[in-house]
């Protein structure tokens, strides 16, 4: 099973198709949306994971690029700003996937992005707000 | 008096320390020493056990004078960044707290709260020599007849900046919990609804004040790392509360003692003195604070051998037993489990979560050792001891 999760962004114009609902007939991928929002603009923002055959997953990609969607693993939405973390690790309690997890010999606070859902809930659980989400950021009114 | 075999004085300390011989070992180096040495060899191997502890503490503020930039106002009420000091003590004289949330924020009109910005985030904001914004407003008087006065200033305008907590440097702490079904924002954190997480703060086996239990060398006086720079004890803290429980070795079981600390903020670093916002509770400052422990003899190698192992946290519930006062101890953890990310509690596992950085206290630790091997810091020693109790043994 190949699984991405990723963030995508839809205009204005396409926001009424449904293309999620596609990928799963066409090319037979399992989706799990995580969050979904239309923005005052009609733009679309949806994080969502897809999972399926590697082959699949990929044209599925391929699939939502060619509709206009702008695709990006989550991975490249979410960073941890290491000058202000102050490594007291309050994160890893609430962190559902353990993207942001210890290190128990050392006590680091260790953040791998490859593991975050893109929930959110570390933003602003964090005393000192370290953690960047882009598509949390995104401007509403463009 | 307890007869020791070893017996060494601050003064034969601090000869070693200036003269570079001083062995100087951190808490957890300790640990290892007094288990494979035993206490005496370790009493005259090691001179100073260096600990630390870097975590939100509130009850932390620092003595501001405005002038003399600021002339001929009687300041009544003053705002740095829109945050409120307290103005209440002489014409230019101010205190600000670090948990004073700005003069326009929502608080918890939009619950949770996120309380972005608060007096800790104006000293941290001073320390990096960042510009703040201040405005004093007065009722005027004849000798001082301005009434409004709005400038913009960093620490080096300020004329006098002393960091002055009325409350650090916890000895042990709750481990908070929540048995309730709905979500709570408390200043342990955010508790997750029917167990859901165990949140604490401690630096465990280097937390200062649980390598010296009883405060047999530390008291007024007391030389220590203090936000980056150098500070002192000025006595016991606020609730500073000696007589709690103890177990076999003296260690505390839940809080007990605590330190009221200064030190002159302008040799103070922002890495170690942080604004923090804790959701749905208000803002506060982590603190970065180390004592030097003198080993005087064979019992302080014993009390700085403290090991995550001998140290109880009492679990509370905040969902309904803190709220309402009572202080019931749902069960007793070890600090080792807290450590090991999950612990037990009637039979539910429970990840825990720490809100007081390790890694942040061992590097205090760390420094301060530095400081003094380099003999570039000497011990202080106390004019008066803090209140204790009775030893166990």
């Amino acid at each position: 099973m190949y699984k991405k999760m990723l963030v995508l962004r839809f205009p204005a114009e396409i926001t009424d198709k449904p293309l999620i609902c596609t990928l799963s007939r066409r090319l037979d991928l399992c989706f799990n949306i995580l969050k979904a929002k239309i923005l005052p603009g009609r733009e679309g923002l949806m994080v969502l994971e897809l999972s399926g055959h590697k082959n699949q997953v990929n044209e599925g990609l391929r699939y939502l690029k060619a509709q206009g969607v702008r695709v990006k693993p989550v991975e490249q939405e979410i960073r941890r700003n290491n000058d202000i973390c102050i490594q007291c690790g309050v994160c890893t309690g609430i962190c559902p996937t353990h993207a942001l997890h210890m290190n128990r010999e050392t006590m680091e606070v260790i953040f791998d992005p490859n593991r975050c859902s893109g929930c959110e809930l570390c933003m602003a659980i964090c005393p000192v707000r370290a953690m960047e989400i882009q598509f949390s950021t995104d401007k509403v009114l463009v | 008096m307890a007869h020791y075999q070893v017996n060494k004085t601050f003064q034969e300390i601090n000869e070693k320390i200036r003269s570079g011989k001083a062995v100087v070992v951190t808490a957890e180096e300790m640990v290892g020493i007094v288990r494979k040495h035993g206490e005496v060899k370790a009493a005259k191997k090691v001179d100073v056990v260096t600990t630390g502890t870097f975590s939100p503490m509130c009850s932390s503020g620092a003595f501001i004078n405005l002038g003399p930039g600021i002339s001929g106002i009687k300041a009544a009420q003053v705002w740095f960044n829109g945050v409120p000091a307290y103005a209440g003590l002489a014409a230019i004289d101010v205190y600000i707290g670090a948990t004073e949330p700005r003069s326009n924020d929502p608080l918890n009109t939009i619950y949770p709260g996120e309380f972005l910005y608060g007096g800790g985030h104006v000293i941290q904001d001073l320390l990096s020599g960042k510009t703040v914004h201040l405005v004093a407003e007065a009722y005027g008087t004849h000798c001082y007849p301005r009434k409004c006065i709005e400038r913009e200033i960093t620490l080096a305008d300020l004329p006098f900046a002393r960091l002055c907590n009325p409350r650090n440097s916890s000895q042990n702490y709750n481990c908070a919990v929540n048995v309730t079904d709905k979500t709570v924002y408390s200043y342990m954190g955010t508790l997750k609804p029917r167990l859901g997480n165990a949140n604490y703060c401690t630096s465990g086996q280097l937390n200062p004040l649980l390598n010296d239990p009883y405060y047999q060398t530390i008291g007024t006086g007391t030389r220590i790392f203090l936000g980056g720079g150098v500070g002192y004890v000025i006595s016991e803290g606020t609730q500073h509360h000696p007589d709690t429980p103890r177990t076999e070795r003296g260690i505390p079981r839940g809080t007990a003692g605590t330190l009221m600390v200064t030190g002159d903020l302008k040799q103070m670093d922002p890495r170690w003195l942080v604004g923090v916002s804790i959701l749905g509770y208000g803002c506060s400052m982590a603190v970065g604070l180390g004592i030097p422990i003198p080993i005087l003899n064979e019992e302080m190698a014993m009390r700085t051998a403290v090991s995550d192992e001998d140290i109880l946290v009492p679990v509370v519930d905040y969902g309904r037993d803190y709220p309402d006062g009572k202080n019931r101890h749902l069960s007793e953890v070890t600090y080792a489990q807290l450590r090991s990310g999950s612990i037990s509690i009637d039979g539910k596992e429970v990840p825990t979560a720490p809100l007081s950085s390790y890694i942040r206290a061992r590097e205090i630790a760390k420094i301060l050792k530095k400081w003094i091997s380099d003999g570039r810091f000497l011990l202080g020693e106390p004019q008066e001891l803090l209140p204790s109790q009775p030893k166990h043994s």
